[in-house]
Parts: structure tokens; sequence; C-alpha cells
């Protein structure tokens, strides 16, 4: 179990949208019934553009698009949630704009059930690529120092 | 980057089923500056005042992120501004760099300083969108193409619109709402003098 | 005189079905599903997402079994899917400095701080077919090693500090997208990197080739190669501040290039650029090649007449949507242009031979 930073709501909806849809699906779910949800924009596939920047830190450029799926909702007691997530997996923007709007009511119950976890997955995922990668880091060692006459 | 969030009453009032409410609001829009002179209901946006159900339903369906916008000082609100960000997400912009130009007639003087297009670009021109009180056939005669004869509307003025279609086939076109009422007025329609 | 026709639309509706039979192939052997696809395929995958300007894994996937592995074709379908769905806006400038790398090399510098991460990459096997993948049998696990959460700077930013290598062009314009407005010349190098992330990695691969054999002389060097995840951070005005909606694979290349000065600059490095979607890392190698070749008028080069160095080229036969639909285009029925091109021979033989007309 990883430490409960105090997290912004930024964070918060960076880790929503970067969950594996299932998981966040399994964590809702254990919560119990969802709460009666009304769209204040219902779940729309469009893309964003992606932009780089010339020469990695110089002006941006377009470099394609990438498809992201947003919606907006609103609970019974009012707290609004939004989402953006990559892909075109509507039921995942509804999950993550539900959970964005259930944080706001209660930050530490939602902490402990669904982001917690969330972070540790990403953290296992990033250090299982991180840990193959630094299997193929290159130590160079010298055989030979030659001497030109 | 930061900025203040909106007002919850800015996240209401769009479409509440896009893809139908939009393609029977298109049909209403490609009717009346197919037709000029005629009047046609729109519905679907529920914006904040000043604008009209009419001109915020047209919004909806023809203006995107892609549209820069300009709003004339009758319609220049904050109120308008989150609204017209979040459901709509134009640009807003300078009049000369505007697709699309929203405000009352009396708002939107002098109109030169629309884009009206380039020669090889006719259609890199603005579009207006009159917000009006009224909407009815007691106005000058209009004639040209997909007019039958003549037909009647009423205007703001003549002599804007005469000299518009003396620039044809440059020239902007134009909306007229009032409520939930649009009526169209294309460069190509000839308005008869008083 | 010619005669109109109409017809054929039994003869289409059962080739179609002739290709979704010739599609699933012979009936015994297991369907391919999507997922098999992206996770099996993924280069094919990267190589349709880049080309089809679309980041989307699982669409670039279908658009393959659906094209049956053409690449042009599946290229197509993911264009034309794309402009199906509405823009809701652009990114903040991805920031490839913070990418998790799982691949990182540089030609020219040994030791650097990061050092060189292999990656998962074809370099250095022996391109000996391997024929225990014809026998299904566990996948073989990568070794692992501590990880040492080190920064990993570009490798630009080194020579960037002794004022040694050009500076990068600064400013947040909004640049010009050429999928909205046509592309007019001469372009600026923003909307020409765009048109080269979307062109044909044959073709770029080609042109890239060329002036490393003298068409255009720019020597380049692999300053940095990087692959990894980045993330994606939206700014969405409704709540006032940005957020990460994602991460996308990129595949980025840096190349440095000799150039002796000019009138108003010293004798310094100068840089391609070149980014793509996964790891795709002769397309981002290409593109740096073709971008460095591209800017010898900026930096004051001579035109040697070379097709790399010619922007209206390079853009306008780079995009293979564009180049395959004219070319193929002359398939389809020109009974009647030939017609009269047919009238017109047989007029001039008529004219030239007058005695053949008797």
């Amino acid at each position: 179990m990883s430490d409960s930073p105090a997290l912004s709501r930024k964070d918060v909806m960076g880790l929503l949208a970067k969950a594996a849809p299932d998981r966040l699906a399994m964590l809702i779910a254990n919560l119990g019934p969802e709460p009666e949800i009304a769209w204040l924009r219902p779940p729309e596939t469009g893309t964003v553009m992606l932009r780089g920047r010339i020469g990695a830190t110089g002006a941006p450029f377009n470099l394609g698009e990438m498809t992201v799926t947003r919606c907006v909702l609103r609970l019974p007691g009012g707290k609004v949630g939004h989402a953006h997530v990559q892909g075109r997996d509507k039921a995942h923007a509804r999950r993550a704009a539900l959970v964005d709007a259930l944080w706001q009511a209660d930050p530490q119950g939602i902490e402990t059930a669904i982001l917690a976890p969330l972070r540790d997955d990403t953290e296992a995922a990033r250090r299982a690529r991180a840990a193959r990668a630094a299997a193929t880091r290159v130590d160079f060692f010298t055989l030979v120092r030659g001497e030109d006459e | 980057m930061t900025a203040q969030a909106f007002a919850q009453q800015a996240l209401t009032g769009g479409f509440a089923e896009p893809a139908s409410q939009s393609a029977r609001a298109f049909r209403m829009a490609l009717a009346v500056l197919s037709q000029p002179g005629t009047i046609r209901q729109v519905e679907g946006a529920a914006p904040p005042a000043p604008l009209s159900v009419a001109a915020g339903t047209l919004l909806l369906v023809l203006a995107d992120r892609s549209t820069p916008l300009w709003l004339a000082p009758s319609h220049d609100t904050r109120e308008l501004r989150d609204w017209i960000a979040f459901h709509v997400g134009a640009p807003l912009v300078a009049p000369a760099n505007a697709m699309f130009i929203l405000g009352t007639w009396a708002a939107l003087q002098p109109v030169d300083r629309f884009p009206i297009g380039r020669p090889d670009y006719p259609d890199r021109s603005a579009t207006l969108i009159v917000e009006t009180t009224a909407l009815n056939a007691d106005g000058p005669g209009l004639r040209g193409p997909g007019i039958r004869g003549t037909a009647r509307l009423a205007l703001p003025e003549i002599a804007a619109f005469r000299e518009n279609r003396r620039l044809f086939p440059l020239g902007f076109d134009c909306f007229f709402t009032a409520g939930d009422r649009i009526a169209g007025l294309p460069r190509s329609t000839i308005v008869e003098a008083a | 005189m010619y005669v109109a026709v109409k017809g054929g639309e039994r003869a289409i509706d059962a080739a179609h079905a002739w290709l979704a039979e010739a599609r699933r192939g012979d009936a015994a052997v297991p369907e391919l599903t999507v997922a098999q696809i992206r996770e099996q395929m993924t280069l094919a995958v990267n190589r349709v997402m880049t080309e089809g300007s679309l980041y989307d894994p699982d669409l670039a996937a279908l658009a393959i079994k659906q094209a049956r592995g053409d690449m042009i074709e599946a290229v197509f379908l993911l264009r034309a899917y794309r402009t199906t769905l509405p823009r809701l806006g652009a990114s903040l400038p991805l920031d490839t400095a913070a990418m998790t790398v799982q691949r990182r090399i540089s030609a020219t510098f040994k030791d650097l701080p990061g050092g060189q991460v292999l990656g998962p990459t074809f370099d250095y096997t022996h391109r000996l077919l391997d024929f225990t993948l014809m026998a299904e049998g566990e996948a073989p696990r990568a070794p692992t090693a501590p990880i040492r959460d080190e920064p990993v700077p570009h490798v630009t930013t080194l020579l960037d500090q002794d004022g040694l290598i050009e500076a990068t062009p600064p400013g947040e314009a909004e640049p010009g997208d050429l999928t909205r407005a046509p592309l007019e010349l001469p372009a600026d190098r923003a909307l020409r990197l765009q048109a080269l992330a979307r062109g044909d990695e044959g073709f770029l691969l080609s042109m890239a080739y060329s002036t490393q054999r003298g068409y255009g002389r720019t020597h380049a060097f692999v300053g940095e190669l990087r692959i990894g995840l980045v993330a994606v951070e939206l700014f969405i005005p409704e709540l006032g501040f940005s957020v990460e909606v994602g991460e996308v694979e990129l595949s980025e290349c840096e190349t440095i290039n000799q150039f002796m000065g000019s009138k108003t600059e010293p004798p310094q490095f100068t840089r391609g650029y070149g980014l793509a979607f996964g790891q795709n890392e002769r397309k981002a190698l290409s593109m740096s090649l073709v971008d460095r070749a591209l800017r010898w008028q900026e930096l004051g080069e001579d035109d040697v007449g070379a097709p790399a160095q010619d922007e209206e080229f390079v853009l306008s036969h780079a995009d293979n949507v564009q180049a395959t639909g004219f070319l193929e285009h002359i398939k389809l029925p020109h009974y009647v242009d030939f017609q009269a091109e047919l009238e017109l021979v047989r007029r001039l033989r008529r004219e030239a031979l007058p005695e053949a007309a008797e």
C-alpha cells in the first residue's frame, strides 16, 4: 500500500483517466450500488490533436490525433464529475467522472477504496517496465587501450 | 495554466439528444438559407441570457473549436463566454478573424470589418447571427436563388445588404434569430430598394 | 459516340462477399482477433497509427485485419474513420524529456546521464528465421535489473550548454494544421513536420537514404533515439486547469549534423527532428534526416538540386493515401476519355497515312 499524499483534483483525474478500465470498474463495484447520475454532457468520443515540439524543446507542431472520450455528470448531492479519458470507452469515461464526483464528496473514503489501489497498479506497471529497461542498459568496459607509437 | 472554473449553470443548456437534435436544427438552418425569406423554428439549446434559443441552437450546430467566433458587445458576457467554451468550444477572436459573428444588428456595426472571403476562397467569409426582437414578412422584397418570384422579410436595414450583394461571390451570409425562430439571408439574395 | 451504361452492382456485391471470405482464409485455421493483432503485430499497428495520424491501437489493429494486412489500405481506413470524430481540443505540447524510456541510445556519446538503454530492439539480432516461433510455446520472460531512478536528459541539451549546437526555435505560436487548411507552400517547419509525421515510411526512408548517399549532403549522427511513454495533458476550460488524459508511446529521434557556418551563423552543429507514434524508429530516423535536408534555405546552404531538398516535391508526394488514391483511380472506368483518344489517334493516322484510309 502506498502512502496517501494529499492529491489535487488534477492528480485524481489523471490517475482515473490512466487506470485500467476493468480494474476501475471492479473497485467501483466494491463500493456498492452506484448513485443515480444526471448527465450534463453525455459521453462523447472525439479526438485531441497531440502536439510535439520542434527539436523536443522548441515551438509546437501538430503530430497527429488521439481518440478521447469525455463526459460530465452530476450526483444527486450536486457534486459535478468531469472526465476526459484516452480511447473510446464510454463506460470508462462515465466511471472516471463518477469517481471524480464521489471524491469531491469524500476524499478520504475514495482515496482508500479506489485511488490508493490504482496508484499501486500504476507504480507496479512502471517498475516492471523500468526493470526490463534497466536490464538492457549497456555497461561499457575497456578491453584494450591502444597507444599509437 | 490555471483559470477559474465555470459556474454550474454554464454546464447546462446543451442538447439532451445531440445526434437527433443537431440533425434537425441543421436541416432548418439549411432550409432558411436555401429559401431566403422563410421562417423556421429550432430548439434544443437553453443558453444564458441574452442569447436566444435559436441563436444558441445555431451555435451548437454550426460552430466548434475550428470556427473562431466574435461576440459583439451586446452578447459579450462572462456567462455566455463560459457557456460557449463548454458547449461549443469556439475560440473567441477579433471581428476580422471570425468565421461566426454574433450580436444585435446595432452592436455589429460597422459590418464592413467582417471577413468576406478571397476570390480563390470565397468560403473563407463570416456568417452573421443577428439577434432581433421579431421575425416576420413585413419588409423589403427579396429575389434570387431559392426564391420563386419575390419573398419578403423584415430586415434591420436595406443598404448594408444591397452593398453585400454587390460583392458577390464574396460577402457574408446572415441568419436572423428571434426567440426560437430563424430566417436566413445568403449573400446571393438581392434585397429590393425601398 | 458512346453509350451510357449502368450495371455491375451484382458483380460488386459478389466481389465484396468474396473479399470477406478471402479475408477469413481457410476456415480450419483459427480466426485472428483484433487483440492478437494489437499485441503481436505491434509495429504494424504503430505504423498504421502514425501514418493514419490517429493514436488508437485497437482501431489500427481492426484496420489491419479489415485490410487483410495491406498497410496503406489500413491507413486509409483509419484516416476515413478519423474524419467522423469531432475535434475536442489540442494537447499541451508533449514533454519528451519526461518520457519513461524503454529504449534510449546515442551514437554520439558513449557515456551519458541515463545511460544507453537498448530496449526491445531488432539491432544485434542475426536476422536468422527463428523456427521455434512456428511451434506454440511459452513466451520467454525478459530479465530484469535493479531500477536506477535517474533523469534521462536529451543529449542535445549537453551540446546546448556549450553553444555547440543551434538553439531550438522558441515560441508558443498556434501551429498550422494541414488537416484543417490545405497545405500552401512554402510551409513553415511546424507544417513540414506534421506532413512528414503522416508521411509514408517507405517514401521517407528512400528520401533519407538519398541524403546519405550524397543527394543533399547532410551527414547525420543519431544524437539520440528514445522510445517510451509520455503523458498527454489537456487543458479543460470548464475546470480551469489541465489534466492528464492518458499516455502515448512515442519514438523520438534527434539527428546532429555538421554545419560549417554561414554569413550570420558561426560553425556549429545543426539538428533534424523526428517523432512518431509507438516504437517506430526507422520512421523517426528518416523523418529527422528529411527534416534537416529541407532546412537548407533557412541555414543558408546551397541548393544542390537534390530531391530531398525540394519541399514541394517531398511534401506533395509523402502522403500515401493521397498517392494511392490518385494512382489507383486510373483502374476505374475511363471509357469516354479513352474513346476520345482513340478517335484522335485514328484521325491522326488518317492524316499521316492517307492511303491507309482508302
